[in-house]
């Protein structure tokens, strides 16, 4: 285990900079967001960001090939690049956790190799949670909070930030900027990790639980009536499933540059009407079947595909972002048995 | 490393006009080659660039070592373009998707029940050419076939040159109304298998419009089929093929991945939502 002063850690992102892009969370005008670092840069007091890391390994809108068309011939364009080598500094224990979810769609086989290449340059430092807000339930799905995992895992304890390098990619980067750093003994953190412990105990959605929920419960849970009721004021507007981390539907479009055609792809989403809408028909007709689709894949389908695992990390975005104030948590509630989480 | 979502460049080479509303295309690489090998039941993801891709079920057999053919119904924007498109056009292609029919498995040394309407029979030429090659190892094969008229009745000259003179296959083809110049069957698909009274001992094939399917379906049972025996190819809207863009599932299962083949009882497990 290591540390910095809070001063220096400006001076580990300098260093750090020359090899890779750094991105940090910062502030500006109610927004917290990753910003390329550079000189002058401030860290924002909280790093929970708006957006999830998920954006820098799947954008919300991204070029995958381009075509020259002439006449009846066609020549397609590879125009996949070695991403940059790059760190994301301060990420929660629960945006951490969305990424080993994304890994089990785009790197299974076929694998998405946009994706891929990414994820394989970039390091994720998270930082442990000692603020969480009223709307986090990450210990619903078993992720520690004061124990994130990721590349390097960071405590902002006092005037110091300390560091555990936890992959071999995460040591690499500490060993470049061992200089800034002193060696301490992994007791000094226990304390914080108490500490958040304890914040933990004390918040809102502590006892949410999903126990009910999970692999081949379809039949159990797709016919049920309460749906409706749940559905009826979505807006269908798709909020929820943009500020998602977990989220990874996509389209595939093309546009005619006028030289060319490009064709990208760009987050799209199950709560959209035209989503599943074919010339000759739609299976998702109306907002509640659509609703009850992003909730039946996070708690029931993606488990049934998954060894078990949810798609979703509790990290209450979708709890703050929602228009009508609907979200995963209250549907978690209502169609859980026996009322104990109510 | 080869990534999944990039095509390749296919080259039209045949344009065959099966029914007002239904082309064939015949497609090949640009040095002339089948683009990849398939299996029965498995599809091709088909673009124009600018316009857009679109999943078709792959019409030729395996067996055909020298090209593909797709038969595509006119309906949305894809297939508008195709069907406007010449001889020599190129579009691109990838694939194959899906799983496939269960040719080594549950169809092997079994007479076997295709049962299609419409563009229905696209998806099932496939197998039906596959099994007839090898032949030693299927059983007697049956045709039900119908559509709207008989100017509808999608790779006719095919149906009457070589499968109705294949001494291993039975074809039986109506139409839905009376038609001058039509001396066979004329009835509603669904009837007609009712009235061929079928015995329970084959395994069946079912593909069509869902109003189809479902009558079929209950008819075969009044028979004395299980939903064991039959087996569906589902269509629903694709953009990755892969099982990534979250799109095409019902339940649990992504019909671009999972299906498009389905066998009856597994499907009736999934939510009704197709
Ligand atoms: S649940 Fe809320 S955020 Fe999601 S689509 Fe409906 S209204 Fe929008
Ligand atoms: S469903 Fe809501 S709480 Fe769960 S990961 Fe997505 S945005 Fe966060
Ligand atoms: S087409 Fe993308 S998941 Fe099936």
């Amino acid at each position: 285990m290591k540390k910095c002063s809070k001063e220096n850690i400006y001076k580990v992102f300098n260093a750090l900079s020359s090899d890779y892009s750094v991105y940090v969370p910062v502030k500006e005008e109610n927004r917290t967001f990753y910003k390329k670092y550079f000189d002058g840069v401030v860290l924002a007091e909280n790093f929970k960001t708006d957006r999830s890391a998920k954006d820098f390994f799947f954008p919300q809108s991204e070029d995958l090939m381009k075509f020259k068309t002439q006449g009846k011939s066609i020549e397609i364009i590879d125009e996949r690049e070695e991403s940059e080598d790059f760190i994301i500094f301060g990420v929660p224990a629960c945006d951490e956790a969305s990424l080993r979810i994304l890994d089990r769609v785009f790197l299974a086989e076929p694998v998405d190799t946009y994706y891929q290449n990414k994820r394989e340059h970039g390091v994720i430092i998270t930082t442990a949670c000692s603020r969480p807000e009223a709307s986090c339930f990450c210990s619903t799905f078993d992720i520690d909070m004061a124990r994130p995992q990721g590349d390097i895992r960071t405590y902002k304890i006092g005037d110091y930030f300390y560091f555990e390098g936890l992959t071999d990619k995460g040591n690499k980067v500490l060993d470049k900027v061992n200089a800034l750093l002193e060696d301490v003994d992994q007791g000094e953190v226990e304390k914080e990790i108490e500490n958040i412990q304890k914040v933990k105990e004390k918040l809102p959605l502590k006892d949410l639980s999903v126990k009910d929920f999970g692999a081949d419960k379809t039949q159990e849970f797709f016919d049920r009536k309460e749906w409706a009721e749940l559905s009826n004021a979505c807006l269908g507007c798709g909020t929820c499933t943009f500020v998602c981390p977990t989220c990874q539907c996509y389209d595939i479009k093309d546009f005619n540059t006028g030289k060319g055609v490009q064709r990208y792809r760009c987050w799209d989403s199950c709560m959209y009407s035209d989503f599943t809408k074919m010339a000759h028909g739609n299976s998702r007709n109306s907002q509640m079947e659509r609703f009850r689709q992003r909730f039946m894949h996070k708690l029931v389908y993606f488990p049934t595909n998954n060894d078990g695992v949810f798609s979703c990390v509790g990290c209450g975005r979708c709890v703050s972002k929602c228009p009508i104030s609907m979200n995963i948590v209250k549907v978690i509630k209502t169609l859980s048995k026996g009322g104990e989480n109510e | 490393m080869s990534e999944p979502l990039i095509p390749i460049v296919g080259v039209i080479t045949d344009v065959r006009i099966d029914t007002p509303d239904v082309k064939t295309f015949r497609v090949v690489t640009v040095d002339g080659k089948k683009a990849f090998e398939h299996k029965p039941g498995q599809c091709a993801m088909l673009s124009i660039p600018g316009i857009g891709e679109a999943m078709f079920s792959i019409t030729s057999s395996p067996t055909n070592t020298e090209f593909m053919e797709f038969s595509i119904k006119k309906c949305g924007c894809v297939t508008e373009w195709l069907h406007s498109a010449e001889v020599g056009q190129q579009i691109t292609i990838r694939g194959p998707y899906g799983n496939a029919f269960p040719v080594d498995t549950a169809f092997k040394g079994k007479d076997l029940l295709f049962v299609a309407g419409g563009i229905g029979l696209a998806p099932l030429r496939s197998v039906i050419n596959y099994v007839r090659h090898y032949k030693d190892q299927y059983g007697k094969i049956d045709v039900v076939y119908g559509s709207r008229s008989k100017e509808d009745l999608v790779d006719y000259n095919e149906i009457i040159e070589e499968w109705q003179n294949d001494p291993q296959v039975s074809v039986h083809l109506t139409i839905d109304r009376e038609q001058e110049g039509w001396d066979g069957h004329v009835g509603f698909v669904p009837n007609y298998v009712k009235e061929l009274n079928f015995t329970t001992d084959k395994t069946v094939v079912l593909c069509g419009p869902p109003i189809m399917i479902k009558f079929t379906l209950e008819g075969l049972k009044s028979l004395g089929f299980s939903q064991t025996q039959i087996f569906t190819t589902m269509e629903l809207k694709m953009k990755c093929g892969i099982g990534k863009c979250g799109r095409c599932n019902i339940g649990s299962k992504y019909v671009c991945k999972d299906g498009p083949v389905f066998r009856m009882d597994q499907l009736s497990e999934l939510p009704d939502e197709y």
